[in-house]
């Protein structure tokens, strides 16, 4: 779906993409992870004919962007990180614009502000002005007009940023559900944000791509393993000891201390040993209440990968 | 076309929405209305010189009109981040300045032919033929074309609207006042200079119920000239 040869974007004499290159198959919903000024934005506006490369290849369903602008377009929708909303205009209105723009006829156009307004949940507010609208509602907003003319490639720039806890999970959901029908590019600059939501991660620094592959790739070659923070019942002492036995865990802690029947451990290790450590302690018999991947493990996977002093690391990928 | 029309749809009724299109049109009435009662019809006059002087006033108007609301037309969506919407449809920037261009004509032209009361009030006391009326109109939507056309031409090369404004009153004031630097050149320097004047000789005829068809064709060589200056600096704007 999308195809990017040794793509290169200069403002002036800055360099701010490239040499670039990633492609990206029909269907997929890839993370384009960096922090500010990495590039992602730029990568985006290219692949959505708001800007112009400086050199290299860039291609969307087969098509230049450079030479078929107008055919890319058509085929992309575009939201970028601050929604581009006619404040006067009320939801219908603005989805009904945006829908006539992309070359809907009124009736097409009509119906698909129905059918959007329902994806996205804005049937409420449909008849509110743009400018009532809360943040998480504007961000829908965003969403509806880049998915009202039903694109083969859905670009998304830092969707959930500004975003309260209940509205990111509302919004992974809806991403989630746009898979059926769009290829989608997320970008943003919290892994723990898009992770779960994206099947694969590109990893951008000063304009290249420095790592790309699932989370579990990314960490299994980054950190060689990671850390699992496993609740279990019990005080935990038990758990603690079967788990030191598990083969290349490195060490075991107790975090949090001990609540009522229930106890926390993290345990560092050099690969992935969720499945053997669930095993040990099934097998011994110890109620396993929760066990998950380290929230502090997946920034750092980050920000080894996305800070400049992070090269050496970097280079491993 | 059917592109251009939507966005000139959409840009009409955020002037009709918004306080400021309603200001810009109640300031340029009652200017035009104080102006028409105090200076055109201040003093014995025939009726052809009080008509005269009101479209020498409310050309004046127009312009300023045209340029305060033109200065947005762009500059305004590139800093609210609208402008980003229109730039990743499917629709040329051709389409993008025409759209902005029509909307903003259709505005002025009807904030400016709704003083066409005052005219029609010289019929109370004088006399001054229709002909007369509907040339002088033409000179005014003609200027305010061209007036438009600059502004839109700086909103598009600007980053701000601020910027958009002094650069549009800056080469509408350079444009205005190039009969002066006619004055102090030599034939026929002088002459190409006075021909290139925004105002001064071509508006007069127009004031006075003549019409030339080489200020008509001067006029829209201008509107085509910054419109296509507009178009291509979007156009540009996309390498940067």
């Amino acid at each position: 779906m999308i195809e990017i040869q040794a793509l290169t974007k200069y403002y002036g004499d800055r360099k701010a993409v490239g040499p670039l290159s990633f492609s990206i198959a029909k269907g997929e919903i890839v993370g384009l992870l960096g922090l500010n000024g990495a590039g992602k934005t730029t990568t985006l506006r290219i692949l959505a004919c708001d800007l112009l490369p400086s050199s290299g290849s860039v291609r969307v369903d087969g098509l230049d962007v450079v030479d078929n602008p107008d055919d890319v377009r058509a085929r992309v929708g575009y939201l970028p990180d601050h929604p581009p909303l006619y404040d006067e205009m009320t939801v219908a209105e603005y989805l009904l614009f945006a829908a006539k723009i992309r070359g809907l006829t009124g009736a097409e156009a009509r119906k698909r502000v129905d059918e959007v307004t329902h994806e996205t949940s804005l049937r409420g507010v449909r008849d509110d002005v743009i400018s009532t609208l809360s943040h998480g509602y504007r961000q829908r907003v965003g969403i509806a007009q880049a998915i009202v003319h039903k694109p083969q490639l859905l670009v998304l720039d830092e969707p959930i940023s500004g975003l309260d806890p209940v509205q990111i999970v509302e919004m992974r959901e809806l991403v989630r559900n746009l898979r059926h029908e769009h290829t989608t590019l997320i970008s943003s600059h919290f892994l723990s944000e898009i992770s779960e939501t994206c099947d694969r991660l590109l990893v951008m620094r000063e304009g290249e791509i420095v790592a790309a592959g699932t989370e579990e790739e990314l960490s299994t070659r980054l950190l060689e393993g990671g850390s699992i923070i496993i609740t279990v019942r019990g005080d935990g002492a038990h758990a603690k000891r079967l788990l030191t036995t598990v083969k290349d865990v490195r060490a075991v802690e107790v975090v949090g201390g001990h609540h009522g029947s229930t106890t926390t451990l993290r345990v560092d290790a050099v690969r992935d040993i969720r499945e053997d450590a669930c095993r040990t302690l099934v097998l011994a018999d110890i109620g396993i209440l929760e066990l998950t991947r380290s929230e502090r493990e997946l920034e750092s996977i980050f920000l080894t990968l996305a800070r400049p002093d992070g090269a050496e690391n970097g280079a491993r990928s | 076309m059917r592109n251009a029309l939507l966005i000139a749809g959409r840009e009409l009724r955020s002037y009709l929405r918004s306080p400021l299109g309603w200001i810009v049109a109640a300031a340029m009435l009652l200017l035009d209305g104080l102006l028409f009662q105090v200076g055109a019809m201040g003093g014995a006059k025939l009726s052809a010189q009080v008509l005269a002087d009101f479209f020498y006033y409310s050309s004046g108007i127009t312009m300023v009109g045209a340029i305060a609301l033109s200065m947005r037309l762009i500059a305004h969506e590139r800093e609210k981040g609208t402008l980003v919407l229109i730039n990743t449809a499917p629709i040329r920037d051709t389409e993008i300045v025409g759209g902005k261009f029509i909307a903003l004509f259709t505005f002025i032209t009807g904030v400016t032919l709704l003083t066409a009361y005052m005219p029609a009030l010289i019929f109370v006391n004088g006399r001054v033929s229709i002909g007369h009326i509907v040339v002088g109109y033409a000179g005014i939507v003609l200027l305010g074309a061209s007036a438009i056309a600059i502004g839109l031409f700086a909103s598009a090369f600007a980053r701000t609207q601020v910027i958009a404004a002094v650069l549009g009153a800056a080469i509408l004031g350079v444009m205005l006042l190039l009969w002066m630097a006619a004055k102090v050149a030599d034939p026929p320097v002088s002459g190409f200079i006075l021909g290139l004047a925004l105002h001064h000789e071509r508006q007069r005829a127009f004031m006075n119920g003549v019409l030339r068809l080489e200020n008509v064709v001067y006029y829209l060589v201008i509107t085509y000239f910054f419109l296509l200056a507009a178009i291509k600096t979007m156009e540009a704007r996309r390498w940067r």
